[in-house]
């Protein structure tokens, strides 16, 4: 398969009063067409830094310093990273090309229109459709997406509609304009258990329906194991490894992601006694040398200390960014 | 004092939070978040509280704790050294306030838990000082005790919570929770809003607190796994009603109410060859103020009979210290999810 | 879950208060009115070689000189010396006025938003009666019924200001009780008192501290008011208002009697303006710059 989109040492800092904060420093890697990416991660390790840098929406003070974002529109390459964010290109590409869902649908749909309205606006900014057309997608779409009544949720406000329908209504708008990449941000860490089993079926028919490669951000390993085919970790704005589903899950190589797989209980299998990674994540002004996670490592070794491990192949698309793997 | 000893039980416990409506602000309904549970927790047992987002668990935690006053029910609390319980829903300010010493919460977010205007050390300290136990001096140590028991530096007393990570201020909630030496923890969500790596440090924590001050832990959570790994006994909730209760691994391999069966099916698995047919419940849970009549669950589960609809399913023991509210469980034959 | 923003630094709320203000020219210069204001208060009898209150009938009616930088009035008192005695007076009467205004206002606040119900009902139906009898009208009856004296324009002024502290502090304990942290407390066995003064005050304190500035402001302009009606100091006390008051008969004349006080009531009450404008924006989280 063919990457759509593909970033190279893509370097995201922001400057603030207190200093500059390396928030994606050096990340690396691609999104095949049809494919579903998973991009995992804790609370600061620059997932949704990247994520927004795709559409160009990172934010003062933080700034794209280096490195390339391809997005790969038909048969044309387009170089996202040296658009204007705030310029036509990239406009046109943002949410109609690539489509982005957010954790907290509450937060991304505007109290003050209708869910339809909403729709409609993307609906008519990217295609060439009068409102009533409009109306009538949007309303195919609500269906789509699983929203009982549409004729009448359409007309309805964002807080009419239960946690659950909102993230539906929010993927609807998502997928309205049939983009070729789709980003959820956490679209379900937010959502109940069975409301969350409801809404990654429902992302997994239409990936299918509509031939969108998703990248999934999310920290939850079970949703990953779920859903992705390809799995990215991140750390402290780094790739720290990256590999197939059931290669990261059953041949882990990267301490941290092996902390990770051992920090989780499940609901299923034996009970394993977790084994958390010891220690806290540094701050983000005052980054350790060398390797960033060689101060909870526990096979740090003199040279993680010194320098950073490169990303390094490891096996067939196996890669790895450790001391103990090159 | 022997292990198996009960140390608390609760009978019928309801809360129910008035609607008010119109500029006159009559009570123009009822939201049942809590319509009759009853439980008994043994010492030094982990009872998990499950269910999803308004099903009321949260709201049975603090009626227990007596933070939000009951509105039916009772919760008796078996004291040491005492042969009667305390009604802890009828008792005086007073004994309440004593009762503070053997219960205890630990909150979901340890940034708004705790006072971002108060030292480490005073925060940790601070129910030494309103119980009047010790002299200053001895509150400081014990205080730096407590630091060091949870993982933290003796030095950390005199910051302020904002200086600490999520996980930290956690710990700090922890040190404060323990500080009366109680007998009971309520944990509301204590590791929900934690990465990963550190929600497992924090459980681990309180794995071992519990056997070094033989602690009894009542774990409300959304978060299934979380139950399995850290519970012995769990209680499902929807809607305001318990509809199972059971030793933990009994209902996680052989759930005997359905909507226990489509909880467990739906967690995700980290695990990418466990790939199994997951049952997708219809809709969204309905609203606590207008539930549906007869089983709550009723109009979401795929086994519903007509008797489901009409008629409140008793909460009753199946088999020995197994208890399910649903009309069918003898009949149906659920999912079985051991492997 | 993951945001953007790294975490914020180690510093505490007063600290980053104090920060900003730093930065603000408004601030700087409410500072600095204010600090020349206390010195001048505390040590301006040394500097002035004249007394506030000595009738000298050589020297009636001089315009402003090298010997009497602002002039003198019809009783031959230097200007400039009255105005430094005066601070003491505008000082003494804005921070006495505002202790009345914060503690009643305060506590009312605090009980009414804590324990609602009726307490609360019956402390905001009389704040609301309060806020229905014009607060010129008020104040001057309450002066009036007491007679003159700078003891009774403090209480007079005292009397009107605090609704305001009650209303504000009363919002700030309703969203302060919501808050985890007070149910904490009460987990953990704190009682009422324990709960309202440890954790709910400090938590409602910023927009009042900010507010007690430009209520020292607004009772200084108040007094001299009372005083300029005759109601207030009364002579030969050096006091603003009733300098004022004395200096209009003499516009004509001798326009530095009146003018110079009148000054230095609108630089005092522009200073504590400043400064507790300055100190409501440095205090308040909202304008805190996010990243």
């Amino acid at each position: 398969m063919p990457p759509v989109l593909e970033i190279a040492d893509l370097k995201v800092f922001f400057y603030t009063d207190y200093g500059v904060v390396k928030a994606v420093d050096g990340v690396r890697f691609h999104l095949n067409a049809g494919e579903t990416l998973g991009l995992v991660g804790e609370s600061g390790c620059g997932k949704s830094v990247t994520a927004m840098a795709v559409l160009g929406l990172v934010r003062y003070p933080g700034r794209i310093v280096a490195g390339e974002i391809i997005y790969h529109q038909n048969a044309k390459k387009v170089r996202l990273s040296g658009l204007d964010p705030k310029g036509r290109e990239i406009r046109s590409i943002r949410g109609n090309d690539i489509a982005m869902i957010f954790q907290e649908p509450m937060t991304s749909l505007n109290p003050v229109f209708t869910v339809g309205y909403q729709i409609m606006e993307a609906i008519i900014l990217h295609q060439r459709l009068n409102r009533r057309q409009a109306r009538e997608a949007a309303i195919s779409m609500l269906a789509k997406v699983g929203i009982p009544l549409p004729e009448q949720r359409v007309d309805e406000y964002p807080h009419q509609l239960s946690g659950g329908m909102r993230q539906r209504a929010m993927i609807a708008m998502a997928l309205s304009c049939r983009p070729s990449i789709l980003i959820a941000d956490e679209p379900t860490t937010a959502l109940d258990v069975t409301i969350q089993a409801q809404v990654l079926e429902l992302m997994m028919n239409l990936k299918a329906e509509f031939q969108t490669s998703i990248i999934m951000i999310t920290h939850d390993l079970g949703v990953i194991a779920g859903i992705a085919d390809r799995v990215v970790v991140m750390y402290l704005g780094k790739v720290v490894e990256e590999a197939g589903v059931r290669e990261i899950f059953y041949n882990t190589k990267h301490p941290y992601t092996q902390g990770l797989m051992n920090s989780v209980p499940s609901v299923r299998g034996k009970i394993r006694d977790l084994k958390p990674i010891p220690g806290v994540v540094p701050d983000a002004f005052a980054l350790p040398t060398g390797c960033s996670f060689q101060p909870r490592c526990s096979q740090v070794s003199k040279m993680c200390r010194t320098e950073a491990p490169p990303l390094t192949e490891v096996g067939p698309n196996h890669w790895v960014a450790c001391w103990l793997h090159s | 004092m022997t292990e198996n000893s009960i140390l608390l039980e609760i009978r019928n416990l309801k809360k129910h939070f008035p609607i008010y409506k119109g500029i006159f602000r009559s009570a123009a309904g009822w939201v049942k978040a809590v319509d009759g549970i009853s439980l008994k927790l043994k010492k030094g047992e982990v009872l998990g509280l499950v269910g999803e987002s308004g099903c009321g668990k949260t709201t049975a935690g603090r009626s227990i704790l007596r933070l939000l006053e009951p509105t039916a029910g009772e919760v008796l609390f078996y004291s040491h050294g005492q042969a009667e319980p305390i009604n802890v829903t009828t008792a005086p300010p007073k004994v309440i306030k004593k009762l503070r010493q053997d219960m205890q919460i630990i909150y979901q977010d340890p940034q708004s838990s705790l006072n971002e205007r108060m030292t480490v050390g005073s925060i940790v300290s601070e129910p030494l000082l309103v119980h009047k136990i010790g002299a200053p001096s001895d509150r400081e140590q014990e205080a730096e005790k407590l630091l060091k028991a949870v993982g933290l530096e003796g030095d950390h007393m005199a910051r302020y919570p904002h200086q600490f990570s999520g996980g930290q201020r956690q710990r700090i909630a922890i040190a404060r929770a323990l500080c009366l030496k109680p007998k009971l923890i309520i944990a509301d969500e204590a590791v929900s809003a934690l990465d990963v790596s550190i929600q497992a440090q924090v459980l681990l924590l309180l794995k071992e607190l519990q056997n070094e001050f033989n602690l009894t832990y009542i774990f409300i959570t959304h978060d299934l796994a979380v139950v399995r790994y850290i519970t012995n006994r769990v209680a499902v909730m929807y809607l305001g009603r318990i509809v199972e209760s059971a030793a933990t691994e009994e209902l996680f391999n052989n759930p005997q109410h359905p909507y226990s069966e489509a909880l467990i099916s739906a967690v995700p698995v980290p695990d990418p060859d466990y790939r199994v047919r997951r049952i997708l419940l219809q809709g969204d849970v309905p609203s606590p103020i207008d539930p549906p009549p007869g089983c709550h669950f009723h109009p979401r589960c795929r086994y519903a009979e007509d008797i489901c609809r009409n008629e409140t399913p008793t909460y009753r023991e199946l088999s020995p210290d197994r208890f399910v509210s649903c009309h069918l469980a003898d009949k149906l034959n659920l999912w079985s999810f051991s492997k | 879950m993951s945001k953007s923003s790294p975490r914020k630094r180690a510093e505490t709320h007063l600290k980053g208060a104090l920060r900003r203000m730093q930065t603000d020219k408004g601030a700087l210069a409410g500072t600095g009115i204010i600090v020349i204001l206390i010195f001048l208060a505390a040590l301006g009898r040394f500097i002035t070689p004249y007394d506030p209150n000595e009738q000298n009938y050589d020297e009636m009616l001089l315009p402003p000189s090298l010997s009497h930088p602002l002039g003198t009035d019809q009783y031959g008192r230097d200007i400039a010396t009255r105005i430094i005695y005066g601070c003491r007076y505008a000082l003494l009467i804005g921070v006495a006025v505002v202790g009345i205004h914060f503690v009643v206002g305060v506590s009312l606040g605090l009980l009414a938003g804590y324990y609602g119900g009726y307490v609360e009902t019956i402390i905001m139906r009389l704040v609301d009666v309060m806020l229905a009898i014009p607060s010129v009208v008020l104040a001057v009856a309450i002066a009036g019924f007491l007679g003159g004296g700078i003891q009774n324009v403090i209480i007079a002024v005292g009397a009107i200001g605090w609704r305001a502290y009650t209303r504000l502090v009363r919002a700030e304990v309703l969203s302060a009780k919501e808050q985890v942290f007070v149910e904490a407390a009460r987990a953990i066995g704190c009682g009422d008192l324990r709960i309202i003064l440890r954790h709910i005050m400090p938590y409602t304190m910023a927009p009042v501290i900010a507010y007690t500035s430009l209520g020292i402001a607004t009772a200084i302009l108040w007094s001299a008011a009372l005083s300029f009606l005759g109601m207030g100091a009364q002579p030969p006390t050096p006091e603003w208002g009733a300098m004022l008051a004395d200096g209009r008969e003499y516009m004509q004349d001798g326009w530095w009697i009146a003018t110079f006080p009148g000054v230095a009531i609108m630089v005092t009450v522009l200073g504590f303006n400043f400064f507790g404008d300055a100190l409501r924006n440095a205090l308040d989280p909202k304008t805190e710059k996010r990243i």
